[in-house]
């Protein structure tokens, strides 16, 4: 490839600077205003500094952290079902032909494309009827929406290059089904389930309005309380529980940032976080 | 057992789940827009809450406006994040560190970027204060409205934020896998850098980009705490106006609300068109 010229060069450089600035530009105010005491217009930094903010979102009070707990412990049963049912699902869909798969892989897409309000107005009076509303088995069941049909695709592509002879290999030296899928085929797709897994958990960790609706404003997850002191104009809590929440998206990136190429199919569901 | 039955059975709980919940919501949401509910004596259905809806001018107000807001954003997202993949398939000091704030920024949940913008773009916002401390602006109210903005410009810019990364790093991948080598041909045939960009790579990614696109188009269709947060309350972003009739104390404009998540719906159907034959087109290759 031939050598740029020096200002096309500088040019990129600058362009690429700008990009920088402005990915990290939004979450810049959110941490400041968290260790921030009235900070008021025209400040353009805070006068002093304080912990108050974390003190009070850390606090029994709060809410703060049995909204945590509550938000991790949906997110996980989600991620739990999705993966029980839909590693079977993907396996189907990654190495089975069949006539109708076009029209599966078409049920399956659907969810991850129509927005969740569309569904859930008409999920809820359902629910009503089968008394799911304002609890939190309710929001789990309503989770699995989005979450189950990432876990498939995702699933559908690591089985997609997966070779079966190894399993028929197995069973013919006399292992037993559950042994073949014990030490056969779990070690073979348990990277693509811990990503996909990683990946629904963020999935319905991020859910706003199915969690809205369905959980009634009796299940308040913890983006439901970040809302509302965001608009009420409580900046400096806001920007703690902010930075909480931002938390699992960050570790999960740390462990599995190889994985996030365009490439895999872990990165279609994202452009919902 | 057969093959074909395991399959059956390997699918069947999936297919259960998503069709009781995802269809079994969308069929009651149709089923209670056009007034049809057995179950209370409702068994004559009828069109009157379209109608209401359609006749409505604060509806068709919402529609544009989310229109308006979701094209723009998708156009803008795929055209920078091509412009970044462009930039980061080439070496530069930052490219290490504005791949992984392209990967960071996709954990980032939107609220987080939405709170973001509007600490920054708010007439008390950071912004705000730069301007007054350059002497540009007196009083908050001096600065441009960009959030709660009629245009949405803060709703946006939230996408635009949190979507051009997600473009870009499909986009990128797609580079990559290409390589170089047909434009490096290009080239050695005469064609300028540019040609052999446009003639040659664009080609190559646009199923990639159109597909991430439509993606991308249908959830700003129908996101609810993005336009919530940062959008006017009048006109209301179409999903915020749905999610207030739904829960408005009067009943009988539920139909209503259930008619515009219809809508919303519809909307996105036409997008899964579009992305599997983007798709089909992108395997044909």
């Amino acid at each position: 490839m031939d050598r740029d010229p020096a200002m096309l060069r500088t040019l990129r450089g600058l362009a690429g600077l700008a990009l920088i600035l402005w990915l990290v530009l939004p979450l810049i105010p959110l941490a400041i205003w968290s260790f921030a005491r009235g900070w008021r217009f025209p400040d353009i930094l805070p006068q002093s500094w304080t912990l108050q903010a974390w003190d009070y979102a850390l606090s029994d009070t709060s809410g703060v952290l049995d909204s945590l707990t509550l938000t991790i412990w949906i997110a996980l049963c989600a991620t739990g079902l999705s993966i029980l049912i839909g590693v079977p699902a993907g396996r189907a869909l990654g190495l089975s032909n069949f006539r109708s798969k076009g029209l599966v892989e078409m049920m399956i897409l659907a969810p991850i494309i129509v927005p969740g309000i569309a569904v859930a107005l008409g999920l809820h009076g359902v629910f009503i009827g089968l008394g799911l509303t304002n609890t939190t088995t309710g929001v789990i069941l309503v989770h699995l929406i989005p979450t189950l049909p990432y876990m498939t695709l995702v699933m559908a592509g690591i089985f997609a290059n997966y070779d079966t002879t190894f399993e028929d290999q197995a069973r013919s030296l006399g292992a037993s089904p559950w042994q073949t899928f014990r030490h056969v085929t779990l070690p073979a797709i348990l990277p693509g389930i811990i990503v996909g897994g990683l990946f629904a958990f963020l999935v319905s960790w991020s859910q706003y309005i199915l969690t809205l609706l369905i959980g009634g404003g009796r299940v308040i997850t913890l983006p439901l309380l970040l809302f509302n002191f965001a608009a009420s104009g409580r900046n400096d809590i806001a920007g703690a529980i902010g930075m909480i929440y931002i938390l699992p998206g960050v570790l999960v990136l740390i462990l599995t940032a190889r994985h996030l190429t365009g490439r895999n199919a872990a990165i279609g569901g994202l452009g919902r976080l | 057992m057969s093959e074909s039955l395991k399959t059956v059975l390997r699918l069947a709980p999936a297919l259960a789940v998503i069709g009781f919940l995802f269809f079994g919501g969308l069929v009651m949401g149709l089923m209670r827009s056009v007034n049809y509910m057995p179950v209370i004596g409702l068994t004559q259905p009828n069109l009157d809450a379209y109608r209401a809806v359609l006749s409505d001018p604060d509806f068709l107000r919402s529609f544009g406006l989310t229109l308006h807001i979701s094209l723009t954003s998708t156009i803008l997202s795929a055209v920078l994040a091509v412009a970044s993949a462009l930039l980061l398939r080439r070496s530069f000091v930052g490219r290490r560190l504005a791949t992984f704030l392209f990967q960071l920024n996709l954990t980032v949940p939107h609220l987080v970027g939405a709170i973001g913008i509007l600490y920054l773009f708010s007439q008390s916002g950071s912004f705000a204060r730069l301007a007054h401390a350059a002497a540009l602006i007196d009083r908050p109210a001096d600065f441009p409205a960009l959030v709660y903005d009629p245009y949405a410009i803060g709703i946006i810019l939230q996408y635009v934020w949190k979507e051009v990364p997600f473009i870009g790093v499909i986009v990128l991948a797609n580079m990559q896998a290409i390589g170089q080598d047909y434009e490096a041909v290009a080239r050695s045939l005469g064609a300028t850098r540019w040609q052999a960009v446009r003639h040659v790579l664009f080609p190559q990614i646009w199923p990639g980009v159109l597909s991430a696109s439509v993606i991308v188009f249908a959830f700003t269709f129908g996101a609810y705490e993005i336009p919530a947060l940062l959008g006017a309350s009048y006109p209301a972003s179409l999903p915020v106006l749905a999610y207030r009739s739904y829960t408005d104390v009067d009943l009988a404009s539920r139909p209503e609300a259930m008619a515009m998540a219809m809508v919303i719906a519809l909307m996105s159907a036409a997008m899964i068109l579009v992305y599997t034959r983007a798709a089909r087109r992108k395997g044909g290759r």
